[in-house]
C-alpha cells in the first residue's frame, strides 16, 4: 500500500535530502490544455495570414510539425522546465535527479508522448501516471523525469479551528516538532492524508480520523501556546 | 544556537546566493566579466548553503525556514548540476561520428527493420505487377486515381496532383508528413515494438503496391524518375526510426539484467540518437523531394545518376565514416 504522499526526496552529492513536491494528473491535465490552446491558437493565425495575404502555406505545414514536436521540448530546456503552461500552473520538468532536463530527455519524453496518448486523448498516459508513485507517463519513465512543482507560496499560518488540549504524557522535542508542524500545515492536507497520518497514532491518543486530527490540531495548538 | 541567531548570522550569505540566483539565464555565463567572482565563489557558497540546511533540520528549526533554505538549495543545484554542454563541434562530431557509430552498433536492429519494410515491399510490388487489382486490398479507388494523376507523363511537375501546389508547400507538406512518420515509428515501438513492426510493414505493403501498380501500367519513367532521387534518404530514414522503435520495443519484451525501466531509459538514450539522424535524412528527402524530384525539365538519365550516387554515398556513409582504430 502507498501512503498518499507528495514528497519526492533525492540526496545530492553534498550530503543534503532535497525535497521537491510532484505534481499529479489535474494540475498537468490543466497545464496541458493551456499549452495545447496555445499551440493551436498560433497555428490557426499563421494559417490565417498566409491565407489572407495568398502566400504558399509550405511555412505552415512547417510551423505545425515544429509546434507538434518540438514546442515543449524547445519551452521545457531553454526556458527553466517549463511551457507556458506549466509556468501558469506552476509546475517544472526536471530529471529525477532533480538536475535541470537535458535536450535529450526532454526530447524522449515528448516524442513517447504519442504512445501516451494511445488508446485514445492520453487515457494511457493517465493510467501509467496514476499507478505510478511518482506520477510519472511512459515518456516520463523512459526520459527519467519527473513534474513537481515550483516554489509552492504557502497559505498565510491560520491554525485551525479547535481547542488546545494539555498533552497527557510528555513528548519528545522530535515529537513536539512534528505534531506543530501537522497543525501549522493543516491546510496543505487533503483531510484523507490528514487523517491517515492522525491514524497511524491511534495506539496513543485512541481516536479515529476526525476526531484523531482534531486532537492532534488541539495539541499542536497547546504546544504553540495557544489557549482556546 | 536559537533559530534567530542562526538566521542573523548566515543571512547576508543566502542573500548572495539568492543574487547570483535572480541572475537572468539559466547559465551562468562563464565568460562575462561581471560573472568571475560569482562563478569562482559560487560552489563554495553553495556547499556552506548545504550545510545550513542540515543544521537546521537536526535543530529542528522551524518548517518556514527549513522551506526555504531547501528552495535554495534546490535552484542552486540546478544551477550546479546543469548537463546541457555545448560544444561547437556538437553537429560536426554527430555527423562524422555519433551517428554513423550508432546504427552500426544497432546493426542487427537495422537490418531486423529493413526486411520488416523491403520484404513486403518487393513482395507486393511483384504481386501488384503480375495482379494490379491487388491494390485495391491496400488502397481503395480514389486514391488509386489520385496515384495514376500524380504520374500521368503529361503532368508538369511530378508526385503531386494535377500540378495543384507549389514546391514550398509540398515541401512543407513532407516535412510534416514524413518526419512525423518517422517519429512516430520510434515512438509507437514503446508499446513492445508493436507500433513499430506495423507502420513497417504496412508502409512497405503501401509503397510495394503503388510501385508495382504503376510499373504495370506503364508509367515507369515518370514514377522512377521522380522517386530515385530522394528514395535512398527517404527508406532509409524511415528504416532508421524503425531500428529505434525496435530497440525500445526490445528493451522492454527482454530487458536482460535491468529492470524493465532502467532498460528502457538506456535504449531510448542510445535510440534517440538514430531518430535524430533519421529525422535529418528524412529533411534531405524532403527537399530533394519537393524541389528536385517533381521537376519535369530534368532528363531522366541524369536523376538516375544522381539518385545512384545517393545511395553508393549514404552506403559508404554508414559503412566507413566515424571507423577508429583501436579505442578512442
Amino acid at each position: 500500500m502507498y501512503l498518499i504522499n507528495t514528497e519526492y526526496k533525492v540526496e545530492t552529492p553534498e550530503g543534503v535530502d532535497l525535497t521537491a513536491e510532484l505534481a499529479g494528473p489535474i494540475p498537468r491535465i490543466l497545464a496541458f490544455i493551456i499549452d495545447i490552446s496555445i499551440r493551436f491558437g498560433v497555428i490557426y493565425v499563421f494559417y490565417l495570414i498566409f491565407q489572407s495575404l495568398n502566400w504558399t502555406v509550405g511555412p505552415v505545414f512547417i510551423a505545425y510539425f515544429l509546434l507538434e514536436w518540438f514546442y515543449p521540448t524547445l519551452f521545457e530546456v531553454l526556458y527553466r522546465g517549463q511551457t507556458p503552461g506549466k509556468r501558469i500552473v506552476g509546475l517544472v520538468v526536471v530529471n529525477d535527479d532533480l538536475t535541470p532536463v537535458s535536450w535529450n530527455s526532454s526530447i524522449i519524453r515528448n516524442f513517447l508522448r504519442t504512445v501516451d496518448f494511445l488508446p485514445v486523448l492520453y487515457v494511457g498516459g493517465l493510467i501509467t501516471m496514476i499507478l505510478n508513485p511518482h506520477y510519472k507517463r511512459l515518456g516520463d519513465l523512459s526520459a527519467g523525469t519527473i513534474v513537481v512543482y515550483k516554489n509552492r507560496t504557502k497559505d498565510s499560518e491560520q491554525l485551525p479551528k479547535v481547542k488546545a488540549i494539555a498533552p497527557n504524557l510528555t513528548l519528545e522535542l522530535e515529537d513536539q516538532v512534528a505534531i506543530v508542524n501537522f497543525t501549522q500545515r493543516h491546510s496543505e492536507f487533503s483531510s484523507d492524508r490528514a487523517q491517515e497520518i492522525a491514524n497511524i497514532l491511534e495506539p496513543i491518543h485512541g481516536l479515529q480520523n476526525k476526531n484523531a486530527v482534531n486532537h492532534l490540531h488541539g495539541l499542536g495548538k497547546w504546544y504553540l501556546g495557544g489557549k482556546d | 544556537m536559537k533559530q534567530q541567531a542562526f538566521e542573523q548570522k548566515y543571512e547576508s550569505l543566502w542573500f548572495e546566493i539568492e543574487n547570483i540566483l535572480s541572475r537572468k539565464g539559466d547559465q551562468l555565463d562563464i565568460f562575462a566579466a561581471s560573472n568571475k567572482t560569482a562563478v569562482k565563489e559560487f560552489p563554495s557558497l553553495y556547499r556552506q548553503l548545504c550545510q545550513h540546511l542540515a543544521v537546521a533540520k537536526s535543530r529542528n528549526y522551524t518548517p518556514q525556514l527549513i522551506g526555504h533554505l531547501n528552495e535554495l538549495v534546490l535552484q542552486s543545484h540546478h544551477l550546479l548540476y546543469q548537463n546541457n554542454r555545448y560544444s561547437q563541434h556538437k553537429v560536426l562530431i554527430f555527423i562524422f561520428r555519433t551517428f554513423p557509430q550508432a546504427v552500426r552498433a544497432n546493426g542487427k536492429l537495422v537490418l531486423v527493420s529493413s526486411l520488416l519494410f523491403y520484404l513486403p515491399l518487393f513482395f507486393f510490388a511483384l504481386s501488384c505487377y503480375f495482379n494490379p487489382e491487388l491494390i485495391y486490398s491496400i488502397s481503395d479507388v480514389f486514391t488509386v486515381m489520385e496515384y495514376e494523376s500524380m504520374y500521368d507523363p503529361s503532368n508538369k511537375s511530378l508526385g503531386r496532383e494535377r500540378d495543384s501546389s507549389d514546391d514550398l508547400t509540398m515541401f512543407g507538406y513532407y516535412i510534416f508528413n514524413n518526419i512525423g512518420i518517422g517519429f512516430r515509428t520510434f515512438a509507437l515501438g514503446l508499446i513492445g515494438g508493436v507500433g513499430t513492426v506495423f507502420i513497417l510493414l504496412f508502409n512497405g505493403l503501401h509503397i510495394g503496391s503503388v510501385a508495382g501498380y504503376l510499373t504495370q501500367i506503364g508509367f515507369v519513367d515518370t514514377f522512377y524518375g521522380f522517386v530515385v532521387g530522394h528514395a535512398a534518404f527517404e527508406l532509409t530514414g524511415i528504416v532508421f526510426s524503425g531500428a529505434a522503435g525496435l530497440k525500445i520495443g526490445l528493451a522492454l519484451v527482454d530487458p536482460g539484467n535491468l529492470s524493465r525501466i532502467d532498460a528502457m531509459k538506456l535504449a531510448s538514450k542510445e535510440a534517440i540518437i538514430i531518430v535524430y539522424g533519421a529525422a535529418v535524412m528524412l529533411l534531405i528527402a524532403a527537399f530533394i523531394e519537393a524541389f528536385w524530384s517533381s521537376s519535369t525539365a530534368i532528363p531522366n538519365s541524369i536523376k538516375y545518376t544522381f539518385g545512384g550516387s545517393m545511395a553508393v554515398l549514404l552506403t559508404a556513409y554508414f559503412l566507413f565514416v566515424g571507423k577508429t582504430r583501436g579505442s578512442q
